[in-house]
Parts: C-alpha cells; structure tokens; sequence
C-alpha cells in the first residue's frame, strides 16, 4: 500500500490503527504472526497435481458448485402460486453492474412460455399507414442498439411498506436487473409502419402486449415510445432468457418493469390509453385520502447497501471494510451516492465505481474501516434531476400507509456488534 | 452515405413528435391481413371501442362463472385463498389494508371484459365465447351490488354501467406533490438525539422457513397464507404416520417421507389426510384406485370427469403421465400446475398419497 498524496495519508493511519485493533482472526493482516504454517501451501493440494476438466466437460457453464447460494428466490407466501408470481435478484452477493442473466430476477403473470423464433411474430396495427407483420429474422435485418438499463418491478421494495419485513437486500431490493440490450429502436419499426395515419402524435399512444396467456397489455405515450423504447433479442450478448421473454422483449428504459413486455407480439397505435388491468387495477399507487395516482411509469432515484447487508454479514473482524451498493434512477444518471452510519445523523460520499449512466445501475463502494460498533447503516441516492431519494417516512407522509408499489426510500440496516445484521426503522 | 447512417443520424435528431415523414423505409415485414389483424386485436377500451357483438345475463354469468372462475375466485367471487377477491370492500379504499376489487377499486367495465376475455382463466386463457365473456362480467357485476338479477350486459348496455370507482383516479403528480425531494442533501446534524429502532424485521431469517415468526403486520398475503399452511401441517404430519404404519407392508416408508417434502408443491391447493377439504384443488385422500374426478361436489374440467366416467382411474402410470405434464394428460384440466420435471419426484409423491388410501 503506497501513500501518494496527503489525503490518502489519514485513510492509511485509520487503516493500520484498524488493523492493529483487529481480533487474531482470518483476516488478520500481513502483520500478524502466522503460528504454523498453512498446509494449503506447504501440503501438495490434489489440484496442484491432478487433471481438471476438459473442453468438453460443460459446453455451456454454470458457477462452479461453491457458488449455489447465490441463486433467485421467492418467497411462497407472497403470491397464489408460483405461476403467477416473482423471485428476487441475489443482488447482496453480486459486484460490479451487470446482471447474469442466470440469476437475473423473474416475473411472470402466466408462467415462463417457451416460444420458438420460427413461431416469433411481432404484428404492428392500429393508426399506422400500414399494418405489419415481422418475423423474427426480419427484426435483425433492421440498424440495431446497445444498450444497459436497469429493469426494476413497480413493487421492488413493496413488502417494506408496512415496515421492516424481510431479512435481506435479495428480499427488500432484489426485483431489479441490469443488462446489455441488443435490439432496434421501437421508433424505427413504428417509422416502417408509417405514423402518417396517426396524424398528430402528442395524444397518440402506443399499446403493447405479450404471446403469452396473460397477454400483459400496457400502454405507452407517443412521446417515449419514440424516444429510447428497444425492441430487444440479445441481453448481455447472448440470446434472452425464457424467463425474460425469449425471443423477443420490449425494453423502456428508466420505467416500472411491467410495461417492459416480455414475448412481445403486438404494437397498436391508438388514440387513447387502453386502461388494461395491469395500468388500472395493478401498478396504481393509493394515497391516505383513497384516491390514487396512475400513469406513474418512471421509476424514483434509489438505492441499496448490498453489503454488508442481512445476506452478507461481516465475518473479518475488526479492520478495513467495503461498503458496497447499487444506486439507480429512472429519470436520468446517478450523480452521486452517500453513506450514513449513523442512521442519517451523518452522510459521507462514497466512490462511484463509475460515472452514472442514465436509466442503469452504479455500483459506489465506501472503503472504510470498522472498530466492531454498532451501525446503522444507510444509503442515499442523488440523480441528475437534482432529486434526492427521500427516507420512507418522508415518502408515507406525502402517500400515506396503503402503498404497494413505487417504494424508494432509504433503507436501513442494523449492523450489530458481532457483525449479524438485521433490516429495521429507525426513528 | 450508407442509408444506415443516414436513418441514425436523423433519429438522433429527431428527438420531438414531428411525424418522422423523411424516414426511409427499408421494406422489412409484409403487410398484415385482416383476418390476422381480427384475430390479435382484441383489446377494450373505456369507451367501447373493440367490444364484439353479443350479450351475457346474470343467471348464465354464475353458471359459467361456477364452472370456470370459482374454483380459483369462489361462488360469489370472494376469492379462495391467496386468489384474488373479485368482489366487496365497497369504501375501503381510505382505510388501513383497503380491498381492491372490481367494484371497489377497478374504474372501467372495459378492464374486466378485456382481462376476462385475454387472459382468463388461468390456465385456459382465451378460450371463452364472447357471450360467456359478457356473462361472467354481467355476473361480477351483480356479486358486486352494481346491477339486478335480471341484468344483460351486452355491447349495447355496456356504456350504462359506470363502476364507482371511475373518479378515484389521478394522473402522477410527484414532480408537484413531491418536488421537495430535489434538494440540497444534508450531510451533517441532519438528526437530533438518540436514533431508536422504531420497527424491527418481521422474518428474521429466511422468509420460507416456517420456523420465522409471522407478524400482524406482514401483509394480507402473510395473514391468509400462514395460518392455512400451519393448519395442514397440524392435521398431516401424524395422519402420514399412521397411515404408514397401517400400510407398512406395501409402502416404502422413505419414499413416502421424500413424497411428503414433494407434495409441499401441491399443497397451495390440495389438502390429503383427516379433515381435509377441497380447496382450489380437490381432497386427495384415497385417490390412488379411485376414478378421475372421484370427488363429490368438486367442480372438476369435463375432460377429467367425463374421462372417469369412461373407466380411466388412478393408478402409478396415469397419475406419472398427469403429473408430468397435466394437461397433455387431461386435456383442459383446471390445474394450473406445470407438472413434475423428476421422476423420482413423481414416484416418490405417488408413494406418499398412497399412504392415503382410505
């Protein structure tokens, strides 16, 4: 470790203090004596010595086996059925911003549907010049994107409306992935379609629905259709999931996961919202007085410590700790991320491990040290709008107790004295 | 200039609602024909648009209502289970844990008759007539208070009906109502005095363990769902026992406490054992030997019990061929369920309702 301005000369002081304060643990650091020698280096190792797999053992791999638990989870109780339910992203164990596509979460309102690409057909109607019909391979012969966005339930978080409930930033916050989008600008196909028919477009709407039972019809304004909506086929450069609409998905950056249809069959212009269930009866927030808000697409500047966190609890001791998450925003790039430790008492920055990106996940990182107090510990997200996430009693005190979806308050976590942590609110 | 360039570079730039009349086309797709069109075009809108002919009343509602809806929905739409109630909670909506039905909540007849038509029923969506459509929406209706008996709903009467909620609605106002959230961030003394815990977590550990307590507070879900799963657990694990010791000589009593952790996937709608009822699905006690749809009074799919009444019973080999994939074995059964992908998942749950035999 090397010291190369003055500023980093305190952290290095507060690193090796920590380091000295430390328990004689695992972790202990390179100045601690070691009594014995460790076998894993001085006893020849079996794959030190052996043969591992060929090229042929796994022609398409999963983690290797010490990585099982991080895997999707549901929770049974949540829904009916399984069919017509969600799991949750185990984002407290993943780094850096891109989501495996394996372990990227899933919400299905009539079951995963397998559908070949030859039986893939996207149909375009309504006030177009022409109504068309596109194959799957027509959609690759169009000019195509790339792009990375964050695809985030309207009910991310939902479950903590009434409180703390569930032990885990996988539970609390995990209804949320972020891939690399293949695919072509909705604008283009509507643009093949021909808008003429549709006159003037600033009333115009664009309704989209799924080749699956459950349809899932929602509508989308002129405006944003035109704007940045991805006809996608490929995420993270291979073909989508089953599971995330497989072959092809509609993608609308920064806005509730929902109207991101998977198994996109069909776009209608129209003249009107349809008011289908999914943007009447579902995905509709109820304020205190009974009345509720519609047409709340995008999705609020947010963000989670995945560790340590309930899932990740601190197992090295006293000493040098990083305090990971992941912040995002709908409405445009995330500028910048501050951790509390003290349950919103005070804030300091963290590091972004990168510059914001509009409509997709940060990763900011606090490397500090931890003396074994305890903490309550906080994130608190800020996007180029200059809004800044609010805590949850902020937000109940403008929408009231009986919200279900839209949920982006700040999260906290009690990190208790032996490094167990446990999700509460805080006064 | 390639006409690839040519097109991003004016996408860029075309950012607003010009109608983009300059875009080249590249003559990609075919044109849809109207039968195609016809046959996917089929959402509701508020005002009626997209509405077919035809017309359902109230008294041929429940009827079909009872055969398809109720076993997820209940008779008279009160919702079995964890499925949602489709009727009631009549001004609710400003009270603590409001109920969100189609006569509480939902503020367009044109939701209920697309959602019904598209997407129901779970399992066998998009099979219904657009009379049965109207009859069942005419129904949900009544169960609801909002028209009489004697009520038909069809595309003409459609525009009469105007649910009470239809008002309770307002476009997003967060940019006014919660503008106060773009700001300045405090970063120091932004609190004063001690910070106290004000909630603590509801699951401590992992939400599925039965061992984690259930608060009041976990939510309507939690409420429904926790108790019934305590109940039958109550009532099955000692009946499992004594049953095996009845059955010892033909039963491998492991395989039937693997079959017991399998049919954890079943138990959201059957129960098996002393006291249990039908539930979505129907009481499985001494299913094994019995004929298909054997149940009295549990509204079975025709296919299934007309398939009984041919002779076709439950023995290993049938209950294997449903339980892989259920409805390639009874065609249109109203199990939801996807099937089991592991055959010694089958065997093994096979073993265990054969524990039930009565």
């Amino acid at each position: 470790m090397t010291s190369s301005s003055n500023g980093s000369g305190q952290s290095r002081r507060a690193f090796l203090k920590g380091a000295a304060a430390a328990v004689p643990a695992a972790a202990a650091v390179a100045t601690t004596a070691q009594a014995e020698a460790d076998p894993l280096i001085t006893e020849l190792q079996d794959w030190a010595s052996g043969l591992g797999d060929g090229v042929d053992a796994t022609p398409y791999g999963l983690p290797i086996q010490y990585e099982g638990d991080v895997i999707r989870r549901n929770v049974e109780w949540l829904t009916a059925d399984t069919i017509s339910s969600i799991n949750f992203t185990p984002i407290h164990a993943l780094d850096g911003t891109i989501t495996p596509q394996g372990c990227a979460f899933e919400r299905h309102h009539s079951g995963a549907i397998e559908l070949k690409k030859d039986d893939y057909r996207l149909m375009i109607n309504g006030l177009v010049d022409q109504p068309l019909v596109f194959s799957y391979a027509d959609l690759e012969r169009f000019p195509r994107e790339n792009h990375v966005y964050f695809c985030e339930c309207a009910a991310n978080s939902g479950m903590e409306w009434a409180g703390a409930q569930l032990n885990g930033a996988q539970y609390t916050h995990g209804m949320i992935h972020n891939m690399e989008y293949t695919g072509v600008s909705l604008r283009t196909l509507l643009e093949e379609a021909g808008l003429g028919a549709a006159g003037d477009l600033k009333d115009k709407w664009v309704y989209v629905e799924g080749a699956d039972a459950s349809s899932n019809g929602r509508s989308i304004p002129m405006e944003k259709a035109l704007d940045d909506v991805l006809v996608a086929f490929k995420a993270n450069g291979e073909a989508l999931r089953k599971e995330h609409g497989y072959p092809v998905r509609l993608v609308v950056p920064g806005w509730e996961g929902n109207m991101w249809v998977k198994w996109l069959r069909r776009i209608e212009v129209t003249n009107q919202a349809i008011e289908s269930r999914e943007e009447t009866s579902k995905y509709t927030d109820t304020l205190a007085d009974g009345t509720s808000r519609k047409w709340t697409w995008a999705m609020d500047a947010k963000s989670i410590v995945t560790s340590p966190s309930p899932q990740m609890p601190i197992l090295h001791g006293k000493g040098p700790l990083v305090i990971s998450g992941l912040a995002w925003s709908g409405k445009g790039a995330i500028t910048r991320v501050d951790v509390s430790k003290d349950g919103g008492k005070t804030w300091e920055t963290a590091r972004l491990a990168k510059p914001g990106e509009k409509m997709a996940l940060t990763r900011f990182y606090l490397d500090t040290t931890w003396d074994g107090e305890e903490m309550f510990l906080q994130s608190r997200a800020m996007d180029e709008t200059g809004y800044v996430q609010p805590t949850k009693d902020e937000l109940r005190a403008v929408r009231g107790e009986n919200s279900v979806y839209h949920n982006n308050g700040i999260q906290t976590w009690w990190l208790k004295a032996d490094g167990e942590l446990e999700n509460v609110e805080i006064s | 200039m390639s006409k690839f360039l040519k097109l991003t570079t004016a996408t860029a730039l075309a950012l607003t609602l010009a109608a983009p009349a300059y875009a080249e086309k590249f003559g990609l797709g075919r044109a849809a024909l109207p039968e195609e069109v016809a046959a996917w075009n089929k959402d509701v809108s508020p005002d009626g648009t997209g509405l077919p002919e035809g017309s359902g009343d109230v008294l041929t509602g429940e009827e079909v209502f009872a055969d398809q809806c109720a076993v997820c929905h209940g008779d008279f739409a009160e919702g079995v289970g964890n499925w949602p109630k489709l009727a009631g909670g009549k001004d609710t909506l400003a009270d603590k844990d409001p109920l969100k039905t189609v006569g509480s909540y939902w503020p367009y007849l044109s939701t209920t008759w697309d959602y019904v038509n598209r997407s129901m029923p779970f399992g066998n969506a998009q099979t219904l007539t657009p009379d049965e459509v109207y009859a069942i929406v005419a129904y949900i209706l009544y169960s609801n208070d909002l028209v009489d008996d004697d009520f038909v709903l069809s595309k003409e009467t459609f525009l009469d009906v105007e649910l009470p909620n239809a008002d309770g609605f307002i476009l997003d106002d967060r940019l006014t109502a919660e503008a106060h959230f773009v700001r300045e961030p405090c970063m120091s003394d932004c609190k004063t005095g001690e910070i106290a815990i004000t909630r603590n977590v509801v699951f401590k550990g992992d939400p599925n363990s039965p061992d984690d307590p259930v608060s009041e507070s976990a939510g309507e879900a939690a409420k429904a769902a926790a108790p019934a799963e305590e109940e039958a657990k109550a009532e099955e694990a000692p009946k499992a026992e004594e049953a095996a010791v009845v059955e010892t000589a033909a039963l491998d009593a492991e395989l039937v406490k693997a079959g017991e952790k399998v049919f954890k996937k079943c138990k959201a709608c059957h129960q098996v054992g002393d006291g249990a009822k039908n539930k979505t699905g129907p009481i499985l006690n001494g299913v094994m030997g019995a004929k298909l749809g054997h149940i009295e009074g549990f509204k079975y799919s025709k296919t299934m019990l007309s398939m009984g009444e041919e002779g076709v019973i439950w023995d290993e080999a049938t209950l294997a061929e449903f339980l892989t994939k259920p409805k390639a074995f009874v065609k249109k059964t109203k199990m939801s369920f996807a099937g089991l992908k592991k055959e010694k998942d089958i065997k093994a749950v096979t073993e265990y309702l054969k524990s039930f035999s009565e």
